[in-house]
């Protein structure tokens, strides 16, 4: 049997190293097409901030990793998949065959409609190569533009901060991370990092990254609320699965790639897993990307199983994240935006940048937003996983949000 | 062997002790708010509840990792935090649905239960014996291990 995965980021990792322990005979090819050691994306904020090495950054520590369990890193992109020949096409002009395949190609920044975009000094901060790059050119007293207070954007700013840069953030939406905060505590957030020295405008869009005509600085952002200058542009506009190798494959894809409750796609021995594939979320009971290494590491290790034959059931992921923007940290669960016909409590401390906000449906909890809390904010999930009927302590918690942790240990100890 | 901690919070009398022998152990400071262990208070009804990470079987943090900073020791079974290399993304905290480990912005790095090694101050501490270090199978875990795969979409693989 011969499995190629890829994408060699922690999905890929993990079902390479799911496939070798079910499989001892297996060949097993990861392709890549970056030129570094298998590593975590998500590590790169804290090498950008000097916290450690790029090695820090390695999803595997031990040196001969991949060759001690047999799988084949390849560094080489892969262009085209003919799933009918089951035979992949790589960027350097070769081709490969496989009988079984997964998916794990993450996703991409995506690049804004944002004229001159293009030139030197104009980085994604997504790659360790990214890091480098940015690493080199933003020193005490740069001028940086970040265009994007997204979950990227935000989670690199004490990157930048710590590397005393004079760092302006413009977010087109109208608080930061509208995508996993509310009004509230996506404005809470701005507040912080402005009383942090960090310049934020949000409802603003920047239509052209143009040269300073005065040489003061590199460039001049137009915006629509005037201009900026900028010595280094560091783009998080947000990012799209990686699919575009897919393209006449027949493999069904709808923002991510689509895939079953055994984590196949609509092409029988095609599978895919992470943050590039679309899979159910049960709490809602649609599909999703829940693009986080909980999900893509357990995907990973389901697809894998499935592909060597033994039946694993994927019963679908539960949205969620955590952010440390500049010191405030943030999670957010599941329906945090709330549903219809469910009641809502929420606490506010503004002065202290603490907020807590549940949302329930019926006497089960759904949704959470927390804001300042580092204490027992796992249990969040714990309360919406499990499905646990509240009870009296619905009301409890409506009365006092804060008092998640009793409530769990009340209703299932 | 392997031991782990048991809790029978009927036992508990909210002295803290144990929060404060842990916070002791392993930060040097008698100081129960950066105790690993929590004794919860529900003082309408008398009762406390002494609560710490289960050690679980297949560890929630442990695959929610991203650097591989979390590792079990091999004497002990407990899942550690390899303060070296824990980059502080706090993703094992939300991942965690016990919610037993904890972020620490003093050292920008998670901290959780780790037995203290296999001699647990906890348990030492503890005046009443409602927190005793025991042969893992005695322990009443079961319950909180069958909850655990209740919320537990990990284990659901059939041969």
């Amino acid at each position: 049997m011969r499995y190629a995965i890829i994408g060699p980021g922690p999905t890929g990792v993990v079902a390479a190293e799911t496939l070798r322990a079910q499989d001892p005979d297996a060949e097993i090819d990861l392709y890549g097409d970056e030129p570094e050691p298998a590593y975590s994306r998500m590590a790169i904020p804290y090498l950008l901030a000097g916290d450690i090495e790029e090695s820090g950054t390695y999803l595997r520590h031990k040196p001969g990793h991949f060759e001690a369990i047999g799988v084949r890193h390849i560094r080489d992109a892969v262009t085209r998949v003919d799933s009918a020949g089951r035979q992949l096409t790589l960027a350097s002009g070769a081709t490969a065959g496989y009988d079984k395949l997964l998916i794990a190609t993450g996703s991409r920044p995506v690049k804004p409609p944002v004229e001159g975009l293009n030139q030197p000094f104009i980085h994604h901060c997504w790659t360790l190569e990214d890091a480098r790059l940015i690493a080199q050119e933003a020193h005490e007293g740069t001028r940086v533009v970040l265009l994007g207070a997204g979950f990227i954007g935000s989670i690199i700013m004490e990157a930048l901060v710590r590397r005393k840069v004079k760092l302006t953030v413009v977010e087109r939406g109208d608080r930061m991370v509208p995508r996993m905060m509310d009004q509230v505590s996506g404005n809470l957030i701005k507040q912080w990092c402005i009383s942090r020295g960090v310049e934020v405008q949000t409802s603003t869009t920047i239509n052209a990254v143009k040269p300073d005509p005065t040489g003061s600085a590199r460039y001049l952002l137009a915006t629509d609320h005037g201009d900026l200058a900028a010595d280094l542009v560091v783009v998080a506009a947000g990012i799209r699965p990686t699919i575009d190798f897919l393209e006449g494959s027949g493999v069904a894809i709808r923002n991510g790639v689509r895939v079953n409750e055994y984590l196949e796609s609509s092409v029988p021995g095609i599978y895919a897993a992470g943050d590039v594939c679309e899979g159910l979320d049960w709490n809602t009971g649609h599909h999703a990307i829940h693009a986080i290494q909980p999900v893509a590491v357990e995907m990973a290790r389901l697809a894998a199983l499935n592909m060597t034959g033994t039946k694993a059931l994927y019963t679908g992921s539960l949205a969620m994240n955590v952010l440390d923007t500049l010191g405030l940290i943030a999670a957010s669960y599941g329906q945090w935006e709330g549903v219809d016909g469910g009641d809502s409590a929420e606490l506010l401390d503004a002065p202290e940048y603490r907020y807590i906000k549940l949302q329930f449906d019926g006497d089960c909890l759904v949704g959470a937003i927390t804001l300042g809390l580092t204490q027992h904010v796992g249990v969040l999930r714990g309360l919406i996983q499990s499905r646990v009927r509240l009870g009296d302590w619905k009301l409890r918690l409506m009365q006092d949000p804060s008092r998640i942790m009793e409530a769990y240990l009340a209703c299932t100890q | 062997m392997m031991r782990s901690l048991s809790i029978t919070p009927e036992k508990c009398t909210g002295c803290l002790q144990c929060e404060m022998a842990c916070s002791y152990e392993n930060e040097g400071v008698f100081n129960p708010a950066k105790s690993r262990i929590k004794v919860f208070m529900f003082e309408h009804e008398g009762r406390h509840v002494p609560y710490t990470c289960t050690q679980c079987a297949d560890a929630w943090c442990k695959n929610a990792c991203p650097t591989e900073a979390i590792q079990i020791n091999a004497a002990t079974g407990a899942k550690e935090i390899n303060q070296g290399l824990c980059v502080g993304c706090k993703v094992c905290t939300i991942a965690c649905p016990f919610g037993t480990v904890n972020y620490n912005q003093a050292t920008g790095k998670v901290i959780k239960c780790d037995l203290c090694g296999g001699d647990p101050a906890c348990a030492k501490a503890c005046p009443t014996q409602a927190i005793t270090f025991v042969d893992a199978d005695w322990t009443g875990y079961d319950k909180m291990r069958s909850w655990a795969q209740r919320t537990d979409t990990q284990t659901t693989a059939q041969a």
